[in-house]
């Protein structure tokens, strides 16, 4: 699903990000991006949903070189992948529903196949009869639970996850990371990226360690 | 295909419902835009009043004799008497010292200023019709030179000349106009532009995350489009207002002018069409303002 291969990144201000990274993540595998703040994880997220472009070395997904992706095709691509933030980046201006609705709304479809798939994925994060409220009324974790709502709403093949426990405390942690399980065990790849150890510990998945920017385990 | 209009129809919706949410910014644009697009339509309206009333002067093409002083108004009589029978003069007409003063007092209101002076200092006017068999400048200017070679006569002019130079004048303030609207043209379309950018900044978080689930830069420019395009027609049905406010406010002394001067009276007004190619223009200035801030800018967006 997902290959990197010795992908190098560098910003202005950092000169390496990502220093020769290289490894292949499979379809339907659940794996977790561990290492300290600074580390490079949210930067090879980045590559992947093409917030960013490499500068030496290529990624694939879904056997598609990301290198060679016109700024045109950049939206079909990121349908293909739910993302979800550690800020939620939710619209507070907007209700649970139409947040959810977003990524239906951008693709076309229409107004019954909407409501359906709102109501279905409502039902599966466990939010149902929130559709109506605003982001700002709910806790951090039912926001969270909408941000995995949005994302995983137009069935993506991939869900990439930065941080999405860190502003959550341990038992709303479990519960997200039992979701990402959940949408696993339909054949999902799920990436996290994470510096919280023992939920990896715990979930028993595979786990890519970085440092400075060097991949030091996987 | 439905699903094309439906979506349409919702981002149309969604933008003016974005305008209404913010009732005091989009006032004073709209109010903004309008004052341009009114004016643009003013100079527009006075051109087109200008030139219909001048068309009606072609036809009044006349020569005026003014007699020496010294010429009674028996000799007056029996000049006009003479020219009456002349081949290429259809009518003639003479206003007497007397006649003129008054006619001058009526007119001009400076009557009070020639009851200071002790004479009549008018001279006796005869007034020429040439026949309209007579068009061309030539043959007017052949009528003329003859006429002041008359005994008696100290000027002849012919009114011709004004309204040819009031015709070159009306070529030259149509060309203002055209020039003027265009600039104000162009503020409608900055003016909207700049609006659009601003709802484009106060907007970023929502342009970064539809970006983040895969919308494409049509999707996101739609409602943005939709919203410069309201921001035009509002600006356009409010030009009309003022416009057709303002002329009816105008109407009267307008109407009044012309009366004095050229001895009947009409105000053109907007019509039907041209309020419709109004609204129409400034629609598109308004997308096009929006649409350039768009292209500019979109691609800046990006998720950091």
């Amino acid at each position: 699903m997902i290959k990197f291969d010795r992908v190098s990144k560098g910003y202005a201000e950092v000169s390496d990000a990502l220093v020769n990274v290289s490894f292949t993540i499979g379809k339907g595998e659940m794996v977790f991006l561990t290492g300290r703040s600074g580390a490079g994880k949210s930067t090879l997220l980045k590559l992947i949903a093409l917030v960013e472009t490499v500068s030496r070395g290529q990624v694939f997904l879904d056997g598609q070189n990301l290198n060679r992706v016109s700024q045109r095709e950049i939206p079909f691509i990121r349908r293909k992948i739910g993302l979800i933030f550690q800020d939620y980046k939710l619209l507070n201006d907007r209700t649970v529903a139409d947040n959810i609705a977003l990524p239906l709304l951008v693709a076309g479809y229409n107004h019954q196949d909407i409501k359906r798939r709102v109501r279905a994925v409502l039902d599966k994060v466990g939010l149902v009869g929130k559709e109506k409220s605003y982001p700002l009324s709910l806790s951090g974790g039912e926001q969270q639970r909408v941000g995995i709502a949005r994302a995983v709403v137009n069935k993506p093949s991939l869900i990439l996850a930065d941080e999405p426990t860190g502003n959550l405390d341990p038992e709303l942690s479990t519960e997200i990371i039992c979701l990402f399980k959940q949408f696993k065990q339909v054949g999902v790849t799920v990436f996290v990226a994470t510096h919280d150890l023992t939920q990896v510990v715990e979930s028993g998945c595979r786990q890519l360690i970085l440092d400075r920017g060097r991949l030091v385990s996987g | 295909m439905k699903g094309f209009f439906i979506v349409h129809l919702q981002a149309l919706l969604f933008s003016l419902g974005q305008q209404l949410r913010t009732p005091f910014s989009s006032i004073l644009t709209i109010a903004v835009l309008s004052i341009s697009i009114a004016l643009s339509g003013l100079f527009y309206l006075l051109v087109k009043n200008v030139t219909y009333l001048t068309g009606h002067l072609e036809t009044s093409n006349q020569i005026t004799l003014f007699l020496g002083q010294q010429v009674s108004e028996q000799d007056g009589r029996q000049l006009q008497r003479q020219l009456e029978k002349h081949r290429n003069i259809q009518a003639t007409r003479l206003i007497t010292k007397a006649e003129g003063l008054k006619e001058f007092e009526h007119y001009s209101g400076f009557g009070d200023a020639l009851k200071a002076l002790n004479s009549n200092p008018l001279p006796m006017v005869v007034q020429i019709f040439p026949r309209l068999s007579l068009t061309t400048q030539q043959q007017l200017q052949q009528l003329l030179d003859e006429l002041k070679g008359l005994p008696g006569v100290s000027v002849a002019k012919l009114d011709m000349q004004w309204v040819q130079r009031l015709k070159a004048i009306i070529v030259l303030v149509e060309r203002a106009v055209l020039v003027l609207a265009s600039i104000l043209g162009f503020a409608v379309i900055f003016i909207t532009g700049n609006t659009i950018r601003l709802e484009l900044q106060n907007r970023q978080e929502e342009v970064v995350i539809a970006k983040l689930v895969g919308a494409t830069n049509g999707f996101i420019a739609r409602p943005f489009l939709y919203s410069g395009f309201w921001y035009g027609f509002l600006a356009g049905i409010l030009a009309l207002l003022m416009i057709t406010g303002l002329m009816k406010l105008l109407q009267s002394p307008l109407e009044q002018l012309t009366r004095l001067y050229l001895g009947y009276q009409d105000v053109v007004f907007l019509s039907v069409l041209n309020s419709v190619i109004l609204l129409a223009v400034s629609s598109l200035l308004g997308v096009v303002g929006a649409w350039g801030v768009l292209v500019m800018q979109l691609n800046r967006l990006k998720p950091e």
